[in-house]
């Protein structure tokens, strides 16, 4: 019997079918990884030992049983805190919401139980996932596995960090302008961004409704693949899913393993590169393209002019939506309350304030205050307004580009990981992390970032991004793990195989 | 009880220097089974905090879905009201902060509604009014605050607050009016009439219980003045909880009186919300609206645009109620009502009330009598609406038939109405428990009427000489004997037959 937690999700499935482990090993044994390394790394929020392994063994059984749930029942998973799962805290990584035990459970958490995968507790998260680096957690920073002293990218470091550090062999994220893709860049990991609606955001606690949506964060381009079938499909409960059914994920991962792309045509986006971008990353890319034409693709280059407006339009639509879902956290139903000092008898507007002045941080506050500026009456049309007119010609711009190309390409991040305390202080530095991934979550598009190799200058992870049009996310996964199966056969095993042991390390 | 020091007009000065304008914003609570946007129950009361999910208290996470049921309400009501129906309209978020709202910001629509652009036509005193509609929206309700400790019951100076969000997320319908302009002296009658008459149009539509009394129908009344002649639109206040048709009318008759006696000392209006209260009959100034008004809406974008297909409307449209003035002439032909008789059943919002009690088995005219007749009165005294007194038509229409059959006489069946107001129960067990019946024993009517013969012997004389007009005086003495439980006709026949 062995559990081997460097071992894939779909390597562990097939451990479970043919009896070489049990889940409650394997779940045991990620439990024991997270208490090995977690002090140092700092993925976790909160972690449901007990739940897991109850989990666990409800999975054995069930197979025991001859009763599978599905193909990755017993394969355990970690879960972003931005998701409401029932009976185990959930704090969006915000003071604000410390203590709050959700009586339900988000769809996709509802799903993953239903699969039979345990649980093994809530990662870390720029809190209300307003960051890029996780820095912005009232929890303390995540630390990236390949550097302790660097960023593990945001705002789903803890996830990303959980899965790279071998803790979990898969995560749930969230991405609403790159944090599953970038932290996945950044850690040398895989994520998703499905097709807006092509996961139920029921339960995910909102950013901007209009950009979020809930995606698979692993080590491989196959296990997303796993993941994404378990997690999507129609929810009644949300109103924007798409009701139709999902393209077959995991049968283009396995057409595009085979290496071959002939007559598929990439396009390289000219306004995502050059300037900005770092050169070891610029050079994973460009190699990374190579390969991919070698393989039989054919590659352009095009153009989407209005990309260059993607960081200043999203500034203004995000806070306007987070303005307005954050105004719910007001100390009169749940989460944190506090009293202010040196008053009386306050009144509910003044326990507001207070509790809100106390429990929200700094970034939080700036996208409140820009968000409710940015909606206010006489300044409407020219930013909120304004901003969804540049948006539609965004969407356009893609639509152009995919008469052209039937994926497009570019780095995820223009950088490696940063240093921790780097960029904290300078919200625009920060904002520049997501300029590659905002498009997509600005029309809907689905997008991966599969890990493209070390950049030579720090010898840290870089990521390869790919598009496709909205519905046809089987494209991201064929073209992914095309690419990722030829950079395997170059570098001869996988790219975290590289990243240091943290067995002993302390942050 | 609250006072005012403002200086009040009187009612006709203000109509010489004056030209009201008028606006009504009437929210309808939807019957529907379930609230607007969760699948919890939307029915009225319930222990607090029971009918409620992660949805409708706004829990992280949670997420709207429009209920279809309360869609197709708000196209039957817009086309009852001859509104358009928008082929495409989105919801959108009103945001301010108040304990009783779980989100912090209400879904409403904002310059995209449902319904817009109808007209009503009403009747006052006999004229047709046409009120224009400029919309009608969805929205959602919010919780219910009750504010303990304190004088005033409102939130200023409360001890503590209880909210209670059984309410939260109901469906409403807002409709709203265009300003209605060049009513006159009869403005406070018009909005009376406009609104008493879409509750007509509310119920007939069975889309709502429509009780002004419990919130389901709710009215906000804005006015202005300007100066006669001018044809301008003066500075507006809408005055809030204006809760009954009576309280409508009072309402915009006090403003009219108020504003005027602002701006005829040089004042100018301020825009603001008025609270309007029952027992004195006076506005008071509520928060001031032109700095707290920025609601920052924007679309909801948890939810998807609505697009009511054509064929569906045109369905909808098939299921409407008679056209409220055609029916009328209608009604007023079956009923065989004078003009007056029906202008007066009409005004006095009866119409429904006597319809309901005929269909109940009453005659027309027994059901226009005790509603325009001794219920009016009651509803008067006590300062209520008459669908708001607390007697059905199934209750009057029982108590007639107790009438027809012989077993009360009209002061009896007074009697019964006081039963009904106070709680007693249904018209047969307050007869029951009263012993309200007729006595049709004869044996005990007739020796009343021995005892009567014998008491009054000069009286007794006089009818046997032929003097029939002066059975009166022994007809009372039988009926105080008998505690007016007594047949007065019968009564008479045996004195007559016992005299001649």
């Amino acid at each position: 019997m062995t559990a081997d937690i460097r071992r894939t999700a779909a390597e562990l499935a097939d451990d479970l079918a043919s009896g070489a482990t049990t889940s409650v090993e394997l779940t045991q044994a990620s439990l024991d990884r997270i208490g090995a390394v977690d002090g140092a790394v700092h993925a976790f929020l909160q972690v449901d030992a007990e739940g897991a392994l109850a989990a666990a063994r409800a999975s054995d059984e069930r197979r025991a049983a001859g009763q599978v749930a599905s193909a990755l029942d017993g394969v355990p998973i970690a879960v972003k805190d931005v998701l409401a799962t029932e009976g185990l805290p959930t704090t969006c990584g915000s003071r604000i919401l410390e203590g709050w035990v959700p009586p339900y459970d988000a769809t996709v958490v509802a799903k993953v139980r239903a699969a039979g995968l345990p649980i093994l507790g809530k990662t870390n998260m720029d809190e209300f996932a307003m960051g890029s680096s996780t820095e912005h957690s009232a929890y303390g920073v995540t630390h990236n596995p390949w550097d302790l002293t660097r960023i593990p990218g945001g705002s789903g470091g803890g996830s990303a960090a959980a899965v790279a550090a071998f803790e979990a062999p898969i995560a749930l994220g969230t991405d609403t302008g790159g944090s599953i893709r970038q932290p996945g860049a950044v850690t040398g990991t895989v994520g998703v961004k499905p097709t807006y609606g092509g996961v139920s955001r029921y339960g995910l606690v909102a950013l901007a409704n209009s950009l979020d949506q809930v995606g698979p964060v692993t080590r491989t381009v196959l296990d997303a693949a796993l993941l994404h079938e378990v997690i999507g499909g129609h929810d009644p409960k949300d109103s924007t899913s798409i009701d139709q059914p999902l393209p077959a994920l995991v049968e283009a991962v396995r057409q595009g393993a085979s290496g071959d792309l002939t007559g598929v045509r990439i396009g390289v986006v000219k306004e995502l590169g050059g300037e900005g971008y770092q050169a070891g990353v610029l050079a994973r890319f460009q190699e990374s393209v190579e390969l991919l034409t070698k393989a039989g693709a054919e590659v352009v280059e095009v153009s989407c002019p209005h990309f260059v407006h993607a960081l200043a339009t999203y500034y203004l639509i995000l806070p306007a939506e987070a303005s307005s879902n954050l105004a719910r956290f007001d100390a009169m139903r749940y989460g944190l309350r506090v009293l202010p000092e040196g008053v009386d008898a306050p009144s509910a507007e003044d326990v507001m304030r207070a509790t809100r002045e106390a429990g929200f941080g700094d970034e939080v506050k700036r996208r409140i205050i820009l968000g409710t500026y940015a909606l206010s009456s006489g300044y409407y049309d020219a930013y909120y307004g304004q901003a969804q007119k540049v948006r539609t010609l965004i969407s356009q711009d893609f639509a152009r580009a995919f008469e052209q190309a039937d994926v497009l390409v570019s780095p995820t991040a223009p950088t490696t990981a940063f240093p921790i305390g780097d960029k904290v202080d300078d919200p625009m530095a920060m904002y520049l992390n997501d300029l590659a991934t905002i498009p997509a979550n600005l029309s809907g598009v689905p997008g991966i970032s599969v890990p493209s190799g070390l950049a030579d200058e720090d010898g840290l992870p870089a990521g390869f991004q790919i598009l496709a049009p909205a519905l046809a996310d089987d494209r991201v996964y064929r073209v992914g793990a095309a690419l990722e199966s030829l950079l395997l056969e170059q570098w001869g095993g996988p790219l975290l195989d590289r990243a240091p042991d943290l067995e002993g390390a302390s942050a | 009880m609250t006072t005012t020091t403002d200086t009040l007009v009187p009612f006709d000065e203000v109509l010489e220097r004056y030209d009201p304008a008028l606006g009504l914003e009437v929210h309808v609570e939807l019957n529907t089974a379930t609230k607007m946007f969760c699948g919890c129950p939307a029915a009225f009361g319930g222990e607090p905090n029971t009918h409620v999910c992660p949805t409708c208290l706004g829990l992280p996470g949670s997420m709207p879905v429009v209920n279809r049921r309360a869609v197709e309400s708000a196209i039957r009501i817009g086309l009852a009201l001859n509104c358009s129906i928008a082929e495409w309209c989105r919801f959108a978020r009103k945001n301010y902060f108040y304990p009783d709202m779980p989100k912090n910001f209400q879904t409403s629509q904002y310059d995209e509604p449902i319904c817009f652009d109808g007209f009503m036509d009403v009747d006052v005193d006999g004229e047709t009014v046409r009120v224009e509609i400029e919309r009608a929206h969805m929205e959602e309700d919010t919780g219910k605050s009750t504010h303990v400790g304190g004088l005033t019951g409102r939130i200023h100076g409360a001890d503590y607050s209880l909210v209670d969000y059984n309410r939260a997320g109901i469906p409403l319908i807002e409709i709203v009016t265009k300003p209605i302009v060049g009513a006159g002296e009869k403005a406070p009658a018009v909005a009376r009439a406009y609104v008493s008459q879409l509750r007509d149009l509310i119920v007939a539509l069975g889309v709502s219980e429509a009780r002004m009394d419990q919130g389901n129908l709710r009215a906000d009344v804005n006015l202005s003045l300007a100066p006669k002649g001018s044809g301008t639109l003066g500075t507006r206040t809408e005055t809030k909880n204006v809760n009954s048709f009576r309280s409508v009318e009072r309402a915009v008759r006090y403003e009219m009186q108020r504003h005027a006696g602002v701006l005829d000392a040089g004042g100018s209006i301020l825009q603001e919300t008025r609270h309007w209260h029952e027992d004195t009959g006076i506005t008071t100034s509520g928060r001031e609206k032109s700095d707290a008004e920025d609601y920052r809406y924007f679309p909801e974008p948890d939810l998807v645009p609505i697009a009511p297909p054509r064929e569906w409307v045109e369905e909808l449209r098939g299921t409407l109620p008679e056209n409220p003035t055609e029916k009328r002439a209608r009604l007023q032909a079956e009923w065989g009502f004078s003009d007056l008789e029906m202008r007066d059943t009409v005004g006095a919002g009866a119409l429904g009330l006597v319809e309901e009690t005929i269909a109940a088995g009453s005659s027309p005219q027994a059901a226009r009598k005790w509603w325009l007749g001794e219920l009016a009165r009651r509803a008067n005294d006590s300062g209520v609406d008459l669908a708001d007194l607390g007697v059905t038509p199934a209750d009057v229409a029982r108590i007639q038939a107790l009438v027809d059959e012989g077993a009360l006489n009209d002061k009896l069946a007074r009697q019964v109405f006081d039963g009904l107001f106070a709680g007693e129960g249904t018209p047969d067990e307050i007869v029951a428990a009263r012993g309200l019946a007729i006595v049709s024993d004869e044996g005990a009517l007739s020796a009343a009427v021995d005892a009567a013969i014998a008491a009054n012997p000069d009286v007794a004389d006089k009818i046997r000489d032929g003097k029939v007009a002066a059975a009166g005086a022994l007809i009372g003495a039988v009926m105080k004997e008998m505690k007016g439980q007594a047949d007065a006709a019968r009564v008479r026949e045996l004195i007559l037959d016992k005299l001649s």
